[in-house]
């Protein structure tokens, strides 16, 4: 610390350690709960996860290290192949939930009597546990009870088995997560519109501004902030999409709605999974692949905060 | 059977522990961990308490009953940290983590005394490595349930011979119906026809050879075993969309007469009788043969009762097996689970099933099997049930699926 410039007497001389840096220790006092939780439950188990993931373990007896065969083991594994790709379409359909709640969010920014509890209404799916949303949709699928088929009959098509047809079923549950994704979207635009200058719509307005070209130039740009936060939560919430897979078809049918997450607990935690080993490597192929995202986010966070 | 002089007096021994169980009294705690919570099973479970509980008033018993899908997961937890003193389980394959990793206890004891006599007929199915790690309470079988009501409409008898049982499945199909209801959701299903077909095309040996890894996949046999599986396949005989179903969902198939039968496991007795069907419209028949000649097998899936290795009290935990396998207890659990005492001096109830079951099993000459998921060893299992089930929607894709198969086999052979 620079010595004071001020003509005051000098500082006693008897300044305890802890009066001196008080400045500087107390952020990290306050900080340090949060990282040593964050270290003992999240930075710990990366680092076993590698370390498991060289090992052949049944999760019981003794753990036999072999190098990087269960990664070369991966790399033949069919069911591995049939996760990536599901995962890759969960990616790209799941991000169908922003302009989704961007729609929704745009419809009901109004001021009509009673708005306030159709919002709670559209926001509702999100509050459900996603475990009730896999149950609802599965019985609104399953071919033999379920309303789908009557409702797809009225048009005079169907019937179908969403579920148990491996060229469908990953669409059926995606359109399941997509429910409950879009309601978030959607408050997270609700909150962002309320930021909206209506100087600046007034001023476009007076410009000739209207429809499309509004939204376009004049919204949406002032709704970047809220855009980036619901591309962040989408991407995260499809590459972890477990409990909808497990809920609705346990990766079935023969495999073919296995998401990575899903086949890693498959093979290592699951009724007949005893290989953690296995487990471990494709918990760290996700991890890398999430890591792209999350280093793209940290990255534009890191831009965004110095200006430019 | 042997009768040695040391066995004679252990019998007498443990006769007179059964008899005055005074003599040596349980102190302590008892923890049990029991996996099933349906009615039947946990009725039956609390009744064994009950009555250990009387013999051993000191004991302190406590019962803990699992969801039984939710103990196949948390067995790994309980039996690492805080174990009880008895758990359940099964036998066969099934065990083999656990011991391998030391976790269940060798009760290889117990089955030296009467007790080994008396369940006999088990015996190989909870041994691995020589010894014995746990003691059967029950067991039922497996086969075929099929609609008398429907039979008779049209005519039909039970088959006996895969010939009679296409021809019979024909006139079902051509009355609108189809001829074996299934639900394929959770696999194991589809393992009970793959298990069926396997040992009347080509037996117990060559089931237990191929479970055991010994066989490889891609082998012909194998593919004979496919090729009868496919002609039922052909011809439309199973329900439609069974991939979505689980097997309670499949059900209504059958208590509807949308579908003439059902190959499952003695424990569908009792929720159709819920659904309201009656012994007039419900029979039961043996799996028919296939290939003439082979002594006839069958699916008897065994549950069991372990003693974990880090048991607290590992003296009452005996004692209480000793208890569950006795003639007596059998007896009275199995009238209440409705299905069939392992004890051969235990009475069997007076129930048109379990009696048909009881008299299949004793003239099983080929042999008993666990079932798929109990004889294979879990990452097999796992793969293979997979590929029954692609099976059964996409016959076309065999040759795909056998070579997966063999390939998880010739890994688990390298491992």
């Amino acid at each position: 610390m620079a010595a004071p410039i001020t003509s005051e007497p000098a500082p006693p001389p008897a300044r305890g350690y802890w009066r001196s840096n008080q400045m500087r220790i107390a952020p990290w006092l306050f900080l340090a709960p949060g990282m040593v939780f964050f270290a003992i439950y999240v930075v710990l188990p990366i680092f076993q996860s590698f370390h498991i993931s060289l090992y052949r373990w049944d999760g019981l007896g003794e753990a036999r290290y072999i190098g990087l065969q269960n990664y070369e083991r991966l790399l033949d594994d069919p069911a591995f192949y049939t996760s990536l790709w599901n995962n890759l379409r969960w990616l790209v359909l799941y991000l169908l939930a922003i302009p989704g709640g961007l729609f929704i969010a745009l419809f009901l920014n109004q001021q009509v009597r009673g708005i306030r509890l159709y919002k709670s209404l559209f926001f509702f799916p999100f509050v459900i546990s996603q475990v009730v949303v896999g149950l609802v949709f599965a019985w609104f699928y399953n071919p033999s009870i379920g309303l789908l088929n009557p409702i797809l009959g009225l048009f005079g098509a169907g019937p179908v088995n969403i579920l148990g047809n491996p060229n469908t079923v990953t669409y059926g549950i995606i359109a399941a997560g997509l429910w409950p994704q879009v309601a978030y979207c959607m408050i997270l635009y609700l909150t962002g519109l309320n930021a909206v200058d209506p100087e600046q719509v007034e001023a476009a307005r007076l410009d000739g501004a209207k429809g499309w070209k509004m939204l376009w130039y004049v919204i949406l740009p002032q709704l970047r902030p809220a855009t980036f936060i619901a591309v962040v939560v989408t991407v995260i919430g499809a590459l972890r999409s477990f409990d909808m897979v497990s809920v609705m078809t346990n990766g079935g049918p023969f495999g073919s709605s296995r998401v990575l997450a899903y086949y890693m607990f498959e093979v290592s935690l699951s009724e007949f999974g005893f290989r953690m080993g296995y487990g471990a490597a494709i918990a760290v192929v996700l991890f890398l692949i999430m890591m792209v995202y999350i280093a793209f986010f940290l990255w534009r966070m890191w831009r965004e905060e110095r200006g430019y | 059977m042997r009768f040695t002089l040391k066995s004679a007096a252990a019998a007498l021994a443990m006769t007179t522990a059964l008899a005055a169980p005074a003599s040596a009294e349980l102190t302590g705690d008892l923890r049990i961990f029991f996996n099933d919570q349906n009615p039947a099973p946990r009725a039956a479970m609390e009744g064994m308490v009950e009555r250990f509980q009387e013999m051993h008033p000191e004991l302190n018993i406590e019962l803990t009953l699992i969801d039984r899908e939710a103990n196949k997961t948390q067995i790994r937890n309980y039996l690492t940290a805080n174990a009880p003193d008895v758990n359940g389980w099964y036998a066969g394959n099934r065990m083999r983590p656990y011991v391998n990793a030391g976790l269940f206890e060798d009760v290889s004891d117990l089955w030296d005394g009467p007790m080994g006599e008396e369940l006999a007929s088990t015996r190989p199915a909870l041994t691995l490595d020589g010894k014995q790690w746990g003691v059967p309470y029950t067991y039922y079988q497996w086969g075929i349930y099929y609609r008398s009501d429907i039979y008779e409409e049209l005519g039909l008898t039970p088959a006996t011979t895969w010939e009679e049982e296409i021809s019979n499945c024909q006139a079902i199909l051509d009355s609108g119906r189809k001829c074996y209801t299934i639900g394929t959701r959770f696999l194991w299903t589809a393992g009970g026809w793959f298990d069926y077909l396997n040992l009347r095309t080509h037996g117990y040996d060559f089931h237990m050879a191929l479970t055991a890894n010994e066989i490889p996949w891609t082998d012909d046999r194998v593919r004979e075993t496919f090729a009868n599986w496919r002609t039922l396949i052909d011809m439309g005989a199973f329900i439609d969309n069974h991939t979505a179903y689980t097997w309670q969902e499949a059900q209504p198939y059958l208590v509807n007469g949308q579908a003439a039968a059902y190959l499952m496991g003695n424990f569908l007795v009792e929720p159709l009788r819920d659904a309201g069907m009656t012994d007039d419209q419900l029979g039961f028949y043996q799996f028919p043969e296939i290939t003439p000649g082979i002594p006839m097998a069958e699916d008897a899936p065994t549950d069991t009762l372990h003693i974990p290795a880090q048991a607290q009290n590992k003296e009452a935990a005996r004692e209480f097996l000793l208890y569950v396998a006795s003639a007596e207890n059998q007896t009275i659990a199995n009238e209440v689970l409705g299905q069939l005492p392992v004890n051969s001096n235990a009475e069997v109830a007076d129930d048109k099933f379990i009696q048909a079951g009881f008299e299949m099993l004793s003239n099983a000459t080929g042999g008993i099997a666990q079932f798929f998921d109990r004889d294979a060893d879990a990452e097999m299992a796992s793969a293979a049930m997979e590929g029954f089930q692609e099976f059964m929607v996409m016959p076309d894709n065999l040759d795909a699926i056998l070579n997966r198969l063999e390939s998880v086999r010739q890994r688990m052979l390298e491992d």
